[in-house]
């Protein structure tokens, strides 16, 4: 399975990352290798299987729909790179 | 090591519940022999001396609690798990300054009962390796031979334990992340049924991998830390609303192994196994026999699909978990992002080392238009035929066995050029997180060619930690003592 470096590039910026080419370059070979050892899975015959996306035995608890406090505004905030106390600051995002 | 350094936790236990040690003095070793270690070794992130020293201060002002299992003890925990107030850095810059304001369930059912921390152990960046190296900040030295790895990703409390540092420690295993580093470094380290310990504080990987697991130098010091960490909490929708067993009871009333079905799968002891971890594996189910154990062969036919299915899922699942990493509300920010699209992909770029940000990109690929049915949902098919090979095997054995590695801990470096080689590495310890069942490593001796630890892997049916664990504590009875890491002192 080949990866060319745009097919790379496109997959990055779904992902929100920015690579210089030289990255690009050699992550969409290991990829390419990556993926054509993924292709293995072909030789598995999985006809009828439902897919098990996790191993859970129990079902989805439910609680009442009642609004819990559980943390501060402070505590929540004070992790920010930018806050003015209330809000999270981030750069415009909407440009003009 | 000291005399008290050298102890197992449950030996350290008995000293202090008599008052023939305190809570400060072990804490004070503790930390006498992080700082004879560190530099060379690199095991922790940070450490908190001073807390830990008060901590001890006012656990020996009150006196030794019986209610508090592990009054006094000093343990070190993984930095993928949020500790109130102390960073918690998952060994990325991204998270470089992240100070949680709460504890991970497992870490405040710790402190409750009476254990002390130490500090923060390093690791592969958001778990993601299987050496250690990946730390955005240091690679953890193996304590038996520090220009080897102490594998991964729990690497750094792999070797916090067996170097002495402290007397357990919680790792977190996604793809075999306690056990491997356990293996590598000649210490135990179980990684429990899915859903038995809450993953609540937990930096998410493979949020349907995940579990947290107690590392220490026995079954038995696994089986008491295990208790305390476990059971059922509303905070996590994933954690089992199931009875805990008394695992110490289990481990302490096993005397012998009559009576147990070992099944040894062909595909864990074929080819590309090397002859010093082959031998000593093979000795370990020779004296399991002498126990009383019968062995019978199994076979777990889709082994052969496990990597690729592992990867296809944990990677796919790591892209989702890692979306949240966006310099907006914690993290890394990059100082020149003057618009949206710059704050996402610059401070991810910056902040993500280089495994992370190719996983990412494997798992975004995985999951797009186009590719979701042919990797995904197929890695998620045969995921259940994984399974069920080992629902299969456990009709006729109750617990298995086969070597955790091919292979003693590698050189730094060593493989850190191709990834598909350092993947390759995971291939008896991932197919047990795909099944969600239990697993442990103990140690079974030394390499004759290397003199490095040699770790066997069990794994039991779901929800029977107990019956490894008191498998394991019977069967290290029965095999030569491993000595004391040579590599630090």
């Amino acid at each position: 399975m080949k990866l060319s470096p745009q097919e790379a590039g496109k997959v990055a910026t779904l992902a929100r990352l920015r690579l210089p080419e030289e990255t690009l370059e050699r992550f969409a070979a290991q990829i390419g290798d990556i993926l054509t050892y993924m292709e293995t899975l072909n030789a598995c015959d999985t006809s009828g299987v439902e897919p098990l996306y996790g191993p859970v035995e129990h079902g989805t608890p439910l609680r009442m729909d009642v609004a819990v406090k559980t943390c501060t505004r402070q505590e929540i905030l004070a992790n920010a790179p930018e806050s003015d106390g209330r809000f999270f600051i981030v750069p415009k995002i909407v440009s003009g | 090591m000291s005399a008290l350094t050298s102890l197992d936790l449950e030996s350290l236990r008995g000293l202090l519940a008599a008052g023939e040690c305190s809570a400060t003095q072990a804490v004070s070793e503790c930390l006498a022999r992080i700082e004879a270690t560190e530099p060379t070794l690199a095991a922790l992130l940070s450490v908190q001396a001073e807390a830990a020293l008060e901590s001890a201060k006012t656990l020996d002002q009150a006196g030794p609690d019986p209610e508090k299992p592990l009054w006094g003890v000093p343990v070190v925990i993984k930095d993928a798990l949020c500790t109130k107030g102390v960073a918690t850095t998952c060994a990325s810059k991204i998270l470089e300054n992240f100070v949680p304001f709460y504890d991970a369930t497992a870490v405040s059912r710790l402190k409750k009962a009476g254990a002390v921390i130490l500090g923060k152990a390093n690791m592969d960046e958001f778990a993601m390796g299987s050496s250690t190296e990946n730390s955005a900040f240091a690679p953890t030295r193996n304590p038996w031979d520090v220009n080897r790895v102490p594998g991964g990703s729990s690497g750094g409390s792999a070797a916090t334990v067996a170097a002495g540092q402290c007397f357990g420690a919680l790792g977190t295993d996604t793809g075999g992340s306690i056990r491997l580093p356990a293996a590598f470094c000649g210490v135990t380290g179980i990684k429990p049924t899915y859903g038995r310990v809450s993953r609540y504080g937990l930096v998410a990987y493979g949020s349907s991998l995940d579990q947290i697991g107690p590392m220490a130098r026995t079954a038995r010091d696994c089986a008491t830390m295990l208790q305390v960490i476990a059971g059922h909490d509303p905070k996590d929708s994933t954690s089992a609303p199931r009875f805990v067993p008394d695992f110490t009871a289990e481990v302490e009333a096993r005397k012998d192994l009559k009576g147990l079905r070992i099944g040894l799968p062909e595909e864990y002891w074929g080819e590309g196994i090397t002859d010093e971890v082959r031998a000593r594996c093979q000795e370990a189910v020779d004296a399991a026999k002498s126990l009383g154990a019968t062995i019978v062969p199994v076979t777990l036919p889709h082994t052969k699909f496990a990597i690729a299915t592992y990867y296809i899922v944990a990677m796919a699942e790591a892209s989702s978990n890692l979306a949240r990493f966006d310099g907006v509300r914690y993290g890394y920010r990059h100082p020149e992002a003057t618009e949206l699209k710059d704050l996402y992909e610059l401070s991810r770029s910056h902040g993500f080392g280089e495994e992370v940000q190719r996983r990412i990109l494997l798992g975004t690929y995985v999951l797009s238009a186009g590719y979701y049915d042919a990797y995904y949902r197929k890695a998620a098919q045969v995921r259940r035929m994984i399974r069920q090979d080992f629902l299969d095997a456990f009709t006729q054995c109750d617990v298995l066995c086969g070597p955790t590695s091919p292979f003693v801990a590698f050189g730094l470096g060593e493989k850190t050029a191709d990834p598909l080689q350092m993947y390759l590495a995971d291939i008896f310890t991932i197919s047990l997180n795909l099944s969600g069942l239990p697993g442990l490593s103990m140690p079974v001796g030394l390499g004759k060619d290397t003199g490095m630890p040699v770790g066997l892997q069990l794994f039991g049916r779901a929800w029977e930690e107990g019956t490894i664990l008191g498998a394991a504590h019977v069967l290290s009875g029965a095999l030569p003592p491993l000595g004391e890491p040579g590599g630090v002192n």
